[in-house]
């Protein structure tokens, strides 16, 4: 046997390995994705890895085998059991049609709009704040400067949990449950310790002739910041954002406690759909790959700056 | 910093620092200082937090005055009971996400088709612990009799077996199943570190090794190991504090059964479900303590990393 040969079959482990290890961790995903587009009655009949199959039961010959029924009546709130558009765009819908429609509270619609509600402001005013403290600890002269950043960043220890209690009840005074402002100020009160420790970092090993000759060409500290620091931060931030942007949209805890079911987010109307109301497998997954659509997105799109983002600091949670 | 050697734009008096630190700083106050504060009080508070803790003692019962709060959560079961469980959640995902990690980063290091291995792995990094949650309740479907629908029962059966009440069969294996959604999540996280430190291993070190005789095992553990077990450690102790705090698992999927609860979910039903602040408040105040070194530590050493580098 040739050096070529053997090498090659030397790795066919590796291979195997690998390729065993993805599919492993694959299958889960697949498995849902495969469910949340088969009729509800299969779903609960037979297995997801049947759905290629040929059926044994007769009546459901009459079925198609993949349908998107499951993702509008999750979409809509629709929780019956025949299909949104026989049940309820008729003539005469059906009573549990009440409720329903792409703005209903117990739809994933609305949930997924109010999740962009919530998830845009709680991203941008974070790393908007962040990167101007940023500059200040970079590129700014004052007393007790190192003494007030590592102040900041020792806060990153700070577990959420510690500060729910006082701020909820500081918000059931000022009535700022249930309200965006709320949660936009927590979040960005949780992501301001990292946020600002990243940039640090980031704008702090910029060369500092640039600053200078900035400031010989008679820029203010403004002009510096919005003209050259930020720029120049880019790759800092793009993985920042996508960090705080994933972050708040995969959020449970803050939008149980400040949101709850009067502003549902997905990720609250998903976790009430399983502890509540026990919705069949046909909505639970449909909703879940509805919350998934965006984090994909970003995910697929902007890996890179993902990647660069986790090894430039320990994540926060 | 020396003041003659700072730029000049640096200087810039008072007011114009505290214009661009101002933001942060009142938030940062008001949303993680003061509460912090205040929770620290409130632990030695009633439920309603009004009166002293001491107020809730009883004859003839144990008592620890204003600590009566802490007695609760250092003695009583159900307490235990949740740091068991979230001993056993640092344990396993650790190990777990830091040992398959550190595998996979090393296997997929020798073939072509790394960053898609690396992508599929990574994956479950973007996505909820919530919708994680419905993907494994449906692995972990059961139902007692007739054809199983999810794929772990169906294996089982297919096997002879009877089906497992996966999620519901304690007091280990319940816990178990949760934490291999952890691992399934977090692993990505870890491998991407470890991979990155892999890579910055000089080669000619490797091969050296190598030209003395040594083989691939003993070059990992003799060689490679040693030198990245500066970023293992950082990788070890940034998942304790991620576990430490685990909540979104254990909530959608525990289903609120008292065997699987850890310390994060204990704190919610305390405050939100039977509105005892004191009690709450002194969980939380029990898992800052417990985060607080390990986090230390690995601020500590991650800026010690970044002047080497």
């Amino acid at each position: 046997m040739s050096d070529k040969a053997k090498r090659i079959l030397g790795s066919i482990p590796l291979h195997v390995v690998i390729i065993g290890l993805c599919i492993l961790w694959l299958l889960p995903t697949f498995g849902l994705l495969i469910t949340s587009l088969r009729p509800f009655q299969d779903i609960n009949e037979t297995g997801w890895w049947t759905a290629f199959l040929s059926r044994r039961d007769p009546e459901a010959a009459d079925r198609p085998r993949f349908t998107l029924n499951n993702y509008v009546a999750a979409l809509v709130g629709y929780r019956g059991r025949k299909t949104y558009a026989e049940a309820c765009l008729g003539e005469n819908p059906d009573p549990d049609c009440a409720g329903t429609g792409l703005m209903s509270p117990q739809g994933m619609g609305r949930a997924f709009i109010n999740s962009l509600l919530v998830t845009i402001p709680a991203t941008i005013l974070p790393v908007l704040f962040a990167a101007f403290a940023a500059y200040a600890f970079s590129w700014l002269e004052f007393r007790g400067r190192q003494l007030l950043f590592a102040i900041l960043v020792g806060l990153q220890v700070v577990p959420l949990q510690m500060t729910l209690i006082p701020i909820y009840r500081v918000y059931t005074k000022f009535g700022l449950n249930g309200t965006f402002l709320g949660v936009w100020l927590f979040h960005t009160g949780f992501g301001l310790p990292y946020a600002i420790y990243l940039l640090r970092n980031f704008i702090g090993s910029l060369p500092r002739d640039v600053f200078e000759s900035a400031y010989l060409d008679g820029a203010s500290p403004w002009t510096a910041f919005f003209r050259l620091a930020l720029p120049l931060a880019t790759p800092a931030i793009a993985s920042l954002t996508i960090f705080q942007f994933l972050w708040v949209w995969n959020d449970l805890l803050v939008a149980l406690v400040f949101l709850g079911g009067t502003t549902p987010v997905l990720t609250y109307q998903i976790s009430n759909m399983v502890t509540s109301l026990g919705a069949g497998w046909h909505l639970l997954t449909a909703a879940a790959f509805i919350s998934m659509v965006v984090p994909l997105i970003v995910f697929f799109s902007m890996q890179r700056f993902f990647v660069r983002g986790i090894l430039a600091g320990s994540v926060k949670g | 910093m020396n003041k003659e050697r700072a730029p000049k734009i640096m200087q810039q008096g008072l007011l114009m620092p505290l214009l661009f630190i101002i933001p942060a700083l009142l938030i940062l106050t008001f949303f993680v200082v003061y509460p912090t504060i205040n929770t620290i009080g409130l632990s030695f508070k009633d439920a309603k937090g009004e009166q002293s803790a001491a107020v809730m003692c009883q004859e003839g019962q144990p008592c620890w005055g204003p600590f009566e709060n802490y007695r609760h959560v250092l003695t009583d079961e159900v307490m235990l009971l949740a740091f068991r469980n979230n001993a056993l959640w640092i344990i396993l995902m650790v190990t777990g996400t830091t040992g398959l990690g550190l595998l996979i980063a090393v296997l997929v290091d020798r073939v072509k088709y790394e960053p898609l291995a690396k992508a599929v792995i990574f994956l479950p990094m973007a996505i909820s612990f919530v919708g994680a949650g419905i993907i494994w309740g449906f692995v972990y479907d059961y139902k007692s009799y007739g054809s199983q629908i999810g794929i772990l029962n169906a294996i089982v059966t297919g096997l002879g077996g009877k089906p497992i009440p996966w999620l519901t069969r304690g007091p280990w294996l319940n816990n178990i199943c949760l934490i291999i959604v952890g691992v399934w999540m977090w692993t990505g996280f870890c491998m991407t570190i470890l991979s990155a430190a892999l890579k910055g291993v000089p080669t000619e070190i490797l091969e050296a090794a190598r030209v003395d005789g040594a083989n691939e095992w003993t070059v990992f553990w003799k060689v490679t190991v040693p030198m990245i077990m500066p970023t293992i450690t950082v990788v070890i102790t940034t998942m304790v504090v991620n576990v430490l705090k685990i909540f979104d698992i254990v909530y959608v999927m525990g289903g609120g059964q008292p065997g699987v609860q850890v310390i994060a979910t204990r704190m919610y039903q305390e405050q939100f479900i039977k509105y005892n602040s004191g009690l709450s408040s002194a969980i939380a105040v029990v898992l800052l303590l417990l985060i607080v070194p390990v986090g230390y530590m690995n601020i500590r050493r991650f800026q010690q990393q970044e002047v080497m580098r």
